[in-house]
């Protein structure tokens, strides 16, 4: 059966800086198609075990696995080409060119010359920045570059979509926009989502995973993390209270 | 403006150059056109570095090693075979070879960007001390004499591919640099329009984000340090050609820090504004050298330092600017043109164009 091997399995992740311990002993699977949500003070070391997912850190210790295949220590090219997409926290965007050129150099990989032109345009039409097309990134609002990198992943088409506090800096319709971005190709790909704007985890969150002081505090249904008494104690207090 | 109008006004440009390079021996004099000849070989240098700077973002203070070894190894090898049609061929693979091997450890072995600086320097200067002892006849490579620190004089010039005994007479060989400037300029302007010459753009605009998209920006790097040495490689057989003569000092330290210059005035990310730097400064420099009045590194200097804080874009985008705000911007409809074209030739105006 396939569902003997998930999607992505971390067994016992640890990554320390120094005497910092980012991520201690974590323990994660996600299945095929799964949307999960990953929430957390700040420091609590979701965007490191982001970034060891991706190869833009190596591990201290533990085992990470993408459909079987073990990838910890692997390039970050390497993990891009097995079908791992990710959005930044930070805006990771080629900011000279245009946004069209952003969208061409993450299409161009898979798709065929022909192909390339109408996929461009499709993505476009989905982060709707298709007027601003030619324009260079660098001109563009912070919440428009999300989107451009956002675009940038889904144009990719990985398996696997990790982004990362997506919804920073956009107004309240680009964030419902979003949302309804992230349930649509939830249809057809597994994605992991770490945001702070319960809001918008209420929106389209099914599992959610609290992280806290580098170690998961607790894993289950939306519900039922908001209303765990430790999960408020750590991070969520006044904003459910509200 | 559109793309059609673009590629209009491009053609007619470099119609406009083909027909300056074949007519410049019957308008000037034969002092200026050897001048002319060499500022050529010299912008061929520029146009190396333009490429790896600009383009590729990796400030590689080793072109002159790259212009050095392909002098030599045009020298060495005209002298053995007394034919220059190999010889070409050598000044470009040799440089291209040791920028493989040099560029692997580098890219490969993850050095950051101040020690790229600082290898490529030191690898200059190695080359430049290991020529220099080379004085003795012990040291030799088949007929060719090193000559150490008083060069190779005598080195036969171009001659007609394969005819060994047809040498190439001035007017023919400012034919052939112009035109090789000329033919590089646009190698390097196709190359940057094609899909491949975006990803090269694209790991110098976001490393991170290329790699995470499955872009090796190793790689890439790698091969954009390799091109830039062969053509390096390519001016350096050029330069020797003009002058029939190579020496040591062409891995000199003022030689490196010259090209750099020649890209700050003329505009570092476009490929004209280096070419346009390097006539200028030379022209410059030699003009000052005629006069004697003046210590032309002290006006080297003092020019670098006018256009840091002065036009820090260099002439050619300053000019750019200064056009496009004369000539009233384009509607944003007009663009929806631009649409109906594949991408890489709708982004080739962005930004590798001038």
């Amino acid at each position: 059966m396939a569902d003997l091997v998930p999607l992505l399995k971390a067994e016992h992740l640890t990554m320390r800086f120094g005497g910092v311990v980012a991520n201690d002993d974590i323990t994660f699977t996600l299945e095929e198609m799964e949307l999960r949500c990953l929430i957390g003070p700040n420091g609590a070391g979701k965007s490191t075990f982001f970034k060891t997912l991706t190869g833009q850190l190596v591990p201290t210790s533990g085992a990470i696995a993408f459909r079987g295949q073990p990838i910890a220590g692997k390039l970050s090219h390497e993990i891009a080409r097995m079908g791992i997409g990710i959005k930044t926290q930070v805006p990771n965007v080629f900011n000279g060119l245009s946004v069209r050129e952003n969208i061409w150099l993450a299409v161009r990989r898979k798709a065929t010359p022909r192909a390339q032109g109408p996929a461009v345009d499709s993505v476009l039409q989905m982060i709707r920045l298709t007027d601003h097309a030619d324009r260079i990134v660098a001109t563009l609002s912070h919440g428009q570059r999300q989107w451009v990198e956002i675009g940038m992943v889904l144009a990719a088409e990985p398996e696997l979509i990790l982004l990362d506090e997506p919804a920073a800096g956009m107004t309240d319709e680009e964030t419902l926009h979003t949302a309804a971005i992230i349930r649509e190709i939830n249809q057809t790909r597994a994605i992991i989502v770490v945001e702070h704007d319960m809001e918008f985890i209420k929106q389209i969150a099914k599992k959610v995973t609290v992280f806290h002081q580098g170690r998961v505090l607790v894993e289950d249904t939306v519900d039922k993390v908001l209303a765990d008494q430790r999960v408020r104690d750590v991070y969520l207090g006044k904003k459910v209270a509200a | 403006m559109t793309i059609r109008f673009r590629l209009v006004a491009q053609a007619v440009a470099v119609l406009i150059a083909i027909i300056a390079i074949v007519l410049i021996p019957s308008v000037i004099e034969l002092f200026a056109m050897m001048q002319l000849t060499l500022f050529a070989a010299m912008a061929v240098l520029a146009l190396s570095l333009a490429f790896i700077w600009g383009f590729g973002g990796i400030l590689s203070f080793g072109q002159t090693a790259f212009f050095g070894l392909g002098g030599y190894a045009y020298a060495i090898s005209a002298i053995n075979f007394q034919d220059s049609t190999p010889s070409i061929l050598l000044a470009i693979i040799i440089p291209a070879l040791f920028a493989a091997i040099l560029g692997y450890f580098i890219f490969f072995g993850r050095i950051s960007d101040v020690y790229l600086g600082v290898i490529t320097l030191t690898v200059t200067l190695i080359l430049f001390n290991c020529v220099n002892s080379t004085s003795g006849d012990e040291y030799r490579i088949g007929k060719a004499l090193l000559g150490g620190f008083n060069g190779m004089p005598a080195v036969p010039t171009f001659n007609v591919p394969f005819y060994p005994d047809q040498i190439l007479s001035p007017e023919q060989s400012w034919w052939v640099t112009g035109g090789t400037l000329l033919g590089i300029f646009l190698l390097l302007r196709l190359l940057l329009s094609l899909p491949a010459g975006r990803v090269i753009v694209a790991v110098r605009e976001n490393e991170v984000r290329a790699s995470l998209l499955g872009y090796d920006p190793r790689k890439v790097k790698l091969l954009t340090f390799i091109l830039s040495g062969a053509i390096a490689g390519l001016a350096g057989a050029l330069y020797v050609n003009w002058g029939a003569f190579v020496g040591p000092t062409i891995f000199s330290l003022s030689l490196s820090a010259e090209i750099i210059i020649w890209i700050t005035v003329g505009g570092l990310g476009t490929l004209l504004g280096p070419i346009v730097g390097c006539v200028l400064i030379e022209y410059i420099v030699a003009y000052i050298g005629s006069q004697q009045a003046l210590n032309s590194n002290l006006v080297l200097g003092a020019v670098l330092v006018v256009f840091v804080l002065l036009l820090p874009k260099g002439l050619v985008p300053t000019a750019r600017d200064l056009l496009m705000r004369l000539v009233p911007a384009p509607k944003p409809k007009a663009q929806l043109a631009d649409e109906q074209l594949p991408p890489a030739v709708a982004a080739s105006h962005m930004a590798g164009a001038e």
